[in-house]
């Protein structure tokens, strides 16, 4: 094949692809010569979102907001995805002794699976030089919110996905109490949850590995 | 055609030994030319005297068989396995991926919906980040033991760039969370440059369909970043202008500093390599040998693989198994002559940014003592004792 035929080829190909929605950035990458080819303008309201989209290439059909509803069960760090419901300590230890205290221990820090109560002295945070010290939501985790999430979601290992919001966050008040982060006869729910002051908190910082100094 | 009673016997044995593949090697012929070989069949096995086997760590991972390995591909049966709720049993008609939050249409893909989408398939590496198991004090420790938790495959599937032009990915939208459908509801929060440089959803993997334990029928796969962000048997995807803060990223997969302080979102797996020949339990006989094994990184390209002999006092450049690929592993070769006598065998990665995977110490001035060891990828050592038995190097860890 000719060079200049090679070349044609070359920019019909980059504009099918583009048509077909593959990876702007893939394609100038592989092909540098074709970096200053515009790419095609894409349609309708997918031009109004994303400078990167293209046309959308039909596929799929769109969620209900049932259907949303039904899966989207996450908590973020603000709060949100917080069900309705309200949690207290009393009330969440007959739930941890019958449904968590097997693998966690009568009080959260017997084990044997992981320790979940324990607080570290001042302002220690001695994960690094001591492989025993024990990662308790106390002592390690940075969000109360976090607590609610992983239970709802994971939690007794024996049938998860099993108890009620109302359950979970009589179980979330349990050891935030048992970790002496609230107070014993403090009522937990989507208002209190997120201002959960963690102790750990502040030593979480980003990875700056493979980033440039 | 005349059957005699002997050859009915014969024949019979003959199919009790094919239900028997263990024992068949034992009854091999003397001489496979002179006896009519086996017929065709539906679907391949492996020599019966070949048996490599995964090493189950407890009821949620198994480690790959590096010493029984060749190449670079891992086979399927032998990836390794972690997961946190079991592997799930998940009908591929009834499946589907939801993805929503900041996008301009939500929407729902089926297992053909998203064999629909232009595919890619490309070679990477996938390893755990905790995978290092020289800690125990042992010198009696395989390639399998020191490194179980990564494996190195064909993977197929869609470009997740590709979905989040399909759905409107809004421009607010910064991270993006993915959820798999097992027991444990695994999340991950991932910044969602990731899907616009090479995350994939997968389906395929070394040619066929992805294997359950690797997260049939579907999976996230993040190349280069630890393995447990590439979330598995994934059902939804949430774009979001903030990540979520899951249990996974928070209390475990964080990295505490030698500082005070803890690494969170570290999804980079750096560079590492891991002679698999000559290895604990071989035991040398003198003479020229090849030192192979393999190297990794998940910043690019493996650059490099210095050998040494003598316990790191000179280093040589090893060969490089064509083509280097990206994010994948590289066999590497190195031919040595042993003449008897004590050595220190040891292997160092170097990867396309120029990172040089770093030694014990360096680690450990680093990063302090781990509790868990999460991005351990120490320069490994095995030693060759004068009568040719080869142990690992273990060295002090607390």
């Amino acid at each position: 094949m000719k060079r200049e035929a090679l070349g044609v080829c070359i920019i019909a190909a980059v504009a099918a692809l583009s048509s077909a929605g593959l990876p702007l950035r893939a394609q100038s990458r592989s092909m540098p010569a074709a970096k200053s080819q515009p790419a095609k303008p894409a349609a309708g309201e997918a031009a109004k979102s994303s400078p990167k989209e293209a046309a959308p290439l039909g596929i799929g059909r769109p969620a209900t907001p049932a259907e949303i509803a039904a899966l989207d069960i996450d908590v973020g760090p603000d709060g949100a995805g917080l069900p309705p419901g309200r949690g207290t300590a009393a009330d969440g230890a007959p739930i941890y002794a019958a449904r968590c205290a097997g693998c966690h221990g009568k009080t959260g820090k017997e084990g044997p699976n992981d320790v979940l109560v324990g607080r570290l002295t001042g302002d220690a945070f001695p994960f690094a030089k001591d492989p025993r010290a024990p990662k308790t939501i106390g002592s390690y985790w940075p969000y109360a919110t976090t607590v609610f999430d992983y239970i709802r979601r994971a939690m007794p290992p024996d049938a998860p996905n099993s108890l009620s919001d109302g359950d979970v966050y009589n179980l979330v008040a349990f050891l935030l109490v048992q970790n002496e982060l609230v107070p014993a006869d403090a009522v937990i729910d989507a208002a209190s949850l997120p201002k959960v002051k963690m102790p750990a908190r502040d030593h979480f910082v980003p990875d700056t590995r493979g980033r440039p100094k | 055609m005349k059957v005699s009673r002997r050859t009915l016997l014969t024949g019979a044995a003959g199919v009790v030994a094919l239900g028997k593949t263990a024992v068949a090697s034992a009854q091999a012929p003397a001489d496979s030319t002179k006896v009519r070989g086996k017929p065709s069949r539906a679907l391949g096995q492996r020599a019966p005297t070949e048996k490599p086997q995964r090493n189950a760590r407890g009821a949620t991972s198994s480690g790959t068989p590096h010493q029984d390995l060749m190449g670079t591909i891992t086979p399927s049966d032998l990836h390794f396995e972690r997961h946190h709720g079991g592997v799930p049993d998940i009908d591929p008609k009834g499946y589907s991926l939801l993805v929503h939050g900041m996008v301009e249409r939500p929407m729902v893909f089926t297992l053909a919906d998203l064999k629909r989408f232009p595919a890619v398939s490309r070679v990477h590496f996938l390893e755990c980040s905790g995978n290092f198991g020289g800690r125990t004090g042992s010198v009696e420790l395989t390639p399998q033991v020191v490194a179980p938790l990564t494996s190195n495959s064909e993977w197929t599937g869609v470009a997740l760039a590709t979905i989040f032009r399909e759905v409107g990915a809004k421009p607010q939208a910064k991270w993006f969370l993915a959820e798999g459908q097992d027991a444990a509801l695994l999340t991950r929060s991932i910044p969602i440059a990731k899907a616009y440089d090479d995350a994939l959803i997968a389906y395929g993997q070394n040619g066929e369909a992805i294997r359950p334990e690797q997260g049939y029928p579907a999976r996230l796969f993040l190349p280069g970043w630890e393995g447990n962000s590439s979330v598995k048997w994934i059902r939804r995807i949430e774009l979001s202008d903030r990540p979520f803060m899951t249990r996974e990223e928070t209390s475990k997969y964080t990295d505490p500093m030698a500082d005070g302080t803890a690494r969170m979102f570290s999804f980079l797996m750096d560079a590492r390599s891991l002679i698999t020949y000559p290895a604990y339990p071989v035991t040398l006989t003198r003479g020229w040998i090849e030192i192979n094994g393999i190297a990794w990184s998940g910043s690019g390209k493996i650059k490099r693989v210095d050998i040494s002999t003598d316990g790191g006092g000179t280093w040589a450049a090893a060969k490089l198994q064509e083509p280097v690929l990206s994010k994948a592993h590289t066999r590497f070769r190195h031919r040595w002559n042993w003449t008897g006598g004590e050595a220190v065998i040891m292997s160092r990665a170097v990867d396309e940014t120029g990172y040089m995977q770093p030694t014990r110490s360096e680690l450990i001035a680093m990063r302090g003592v781990s509790s868990v060891g999460y991005h351990y990828n120490p320069i490994t050592a095995w030693q060759v004792r004068a009568d040719g038995t080869v142990v690992f190097r273990a060295e002090e860890w607390t």
